[in-house]
């Protein structure tokens, strides 16, 4: 036997026991300390089970709500939707369909509407809270990148649509739901002032803006939220790919006529 | 009710000089006709301009150069080559393996993040010195506003194998004499003195020698982004060609479990 220390994954979220027959498969697996297979899958929604993974306890039915009206209001983004032209791409080309969902991620990841625009907008929350007199102030004086990152500076207020014009139904819709349905304070509160808040950012709140708060109410912090709102878009991008992929490129636009090679 | 968004002009129209491709069969990067004019370059030098506009051999040497010696071990332990080696034990494709190690090499503790952040800590404390504050000024601002000095320390072991072997390459094709490789290593001989004890790395060298060159942190930013692509390739390779599910595999036992041992009952 050796004398060096076996290496080993060090985790509070999972915990297995092993077959009798083979130490390489687990007969139990326990997620925070409840049985996976013998009692959350009989008796937890999935929703509830990410939010325990997430989150590492059992959610509150006002947090399952909440978390389950975002995961609808996020689910799908729609066709014109950056992400899910980014799995079309791939669906039309005839890529692997894996590659669909890693252009959906990859895409669905940056600073307008992705998810690290949720993160940089859960970080005004951290900031700000309730008081609107400190969004005002962060808004006009929004954080300065010093020194160089791999992620280029925001170049709008985060959780706001710049190329809006007014705050689209589908996101005011959400919001009131939300609000309603997950008697989270900050949603509220959002909710009351979403337009005062619109007017320090000169343009419209999206749905980012939307994700961040309800996550925030969740008490998730901005990686975790980056992440979620990074899963919770893909199943849009998914059936979205697979039905170009079956219609063809021909049926997908080219913007042949659109393409403008300066002389 | 009239429409007033600011994206209605922009509906078909993408107007651009970086390049593209003619039905008629003609193919134009930053203006040049690549048939014509591209067709007899280095794959490396099509890169550089391709990513930085500029036409220099010596610069796509430079980085091929770095490419070989410094960002193409061939380990599956490295983080993201294991990635690839996990997606060819796991018997997934060689793109899909190639694309998450890409992914995966924009990481804080190695790969892409040095690499911009070290020529950006470079340009950065270059200006400072020409207004007039000293080294240690400079390091000690950014040990205590970042904990940390991209391009400086290395996980695993303190020293920089690829240090020597990179200069000697540098040099033999002209390089390794400018202000900023001498400012990498002048930061290098600041820290080894003092009590950080960080040891330069292969990012500040790299950045050094390529800031010589003229390169900004985006473009060594860009060119680099596939640069550990060959380091990763062999790893899905080695273990495409293993048994199924043999890489590292692990047993129950190899999860240390840090939640407490009490079992919950789900609340319906």
């Amino acid at each position: 036997m050796s004398d060096t220390p076996v290496e080993q994954i060090t985790t509070k979220i999972w915990r297995e026991t092993p077959e009798p027959d083979n130490p390489f498969a687990a007969a139990s697996c326990y997620c925070c300390g409840y049985d996976v297979y013998g009692d959350l899958l009989k008796h937890a929604s999935y929703i509830d089970y990410l939010y325990l993974l997430f989150k590492q306890q059992q959610p509150t039915p006002e947090q399952s709500a909440l978390l389950q009206g975002l995961a609808i209001a996020l689910a799908n983004p729609g066709p014109r939707d950056h992400s899910v032209r980014a799995a079309m791409s791939a669906g039309v080309g005839g890529s692997t369909h894996a590659s669909a969902i890693i252009a959906a991620i990859a895409v669905g990841a940056g600073n307008l509407g992705g998810a690290r625009e949720v993160f940089h907008a859960m970080a005004y929350w951290q900031q700000c809270q309730n008081n609107l007199e400190d969004w005002q102030q962060l808004i006009e004086n929004p954080p300065q990148l010093e020194r160089e990152d791999v992620w280029l500076p925001m170049e709008h207020v985060p959780g706001f649509d710049p190329n809006g014009v007014s705050c689209p139904t589908p996101v005011k819709e959400t919001l009131a739901h939300l609000a309603d349905a997950g008697k989270g304070a900050n949603l509220r509160w959002l909710h009351e002032n979403r337009t005062a808040l619109e007017e320090f950012a000169e343009c419209p709140l999206a749905f980012s803006g939307v994700a961040a708060a309800a996550l925030y109410d969740l008490d998730f912090l901005p990686e975790q939220a980056e992440m979620l709102f990074l899963l919770l878009r893909l199943p849009g991008a998914a059936v979205h790919s697979l039905e170009q992929e079956r219609l063809g490129w021909r049926k997908y636009p080219f913007f042949a006529n659109g393409f403008k090679l300066n002389p | 009710m009239p429409v007033h968004s600011k994206l209605e002009k922009f509906e078909d129209n993408w107007r651009t000089s970086m390049g593209g491709w003619s039905l008629e069969g003609k193919v134009v990067l930053r203006g040049k006709d690549v048939f014509k004019e591209l067709g007899n370059n280095s794959w490396m030098e099509y890169l550089l301009f391709a990513s930085t506009g500029k036409e220099s051999p010596k610069i796509a040497r430079l980085m091929e150069g770095m490419w070989v010696i410094c960002t193409s071990f061939p380990d599956p332990r490295i983080w993201n080559n294991r990635v690839s080696a996990l997606a060819g034990t796991a018997r997934s494709t060689g793109v899909l393996a190639a694309a998450a190690s890409v992914a995966v090499s924009e990481a804080t503790i190695y790969g892409l993040k040095p690499i911009k952040g070290a020529t950006d800590f470079l340009y950065r404390a270059d200006k400072r010195l020409a207004e007039g504050e000293t080294l240690e000024q400079i390091v000690k601002t950014e040990l205590k506003q970042y904990r940390s000095v991209y391009g400086y320390g290395r996980p695993l072991v303190t020293g920089d194998e690829r240090v020597e072997p990179m200069m000697n390459f540098a040099r033999s094709i002209g390089c390794g004499e400018g202000k900023y490789i001498k400012l990498a290593f002048a930061v290098a001989e600041y820290l080894s003195n003092s009590r950080f004890k960080y040891q330069i790395n292969i990012a500040a060298v790299c950045a050094g020698l390529l800031a010589d060159e003229g390169l900004k942190p985006m473009e060594f930013y860009h060119m680099a982004t596939l640069a550990f692509t060959a380091g990763a390739m062999p790893c899905f390779i080695d273990t495409l060609n293993h048994q199924e599910g043999c890489f590292f595999p692990l047993r129950t036992s190899r999860l240390n479990f840090t939640g407490g041992e009490t079992v919950k009952h789900w609340r319906v």
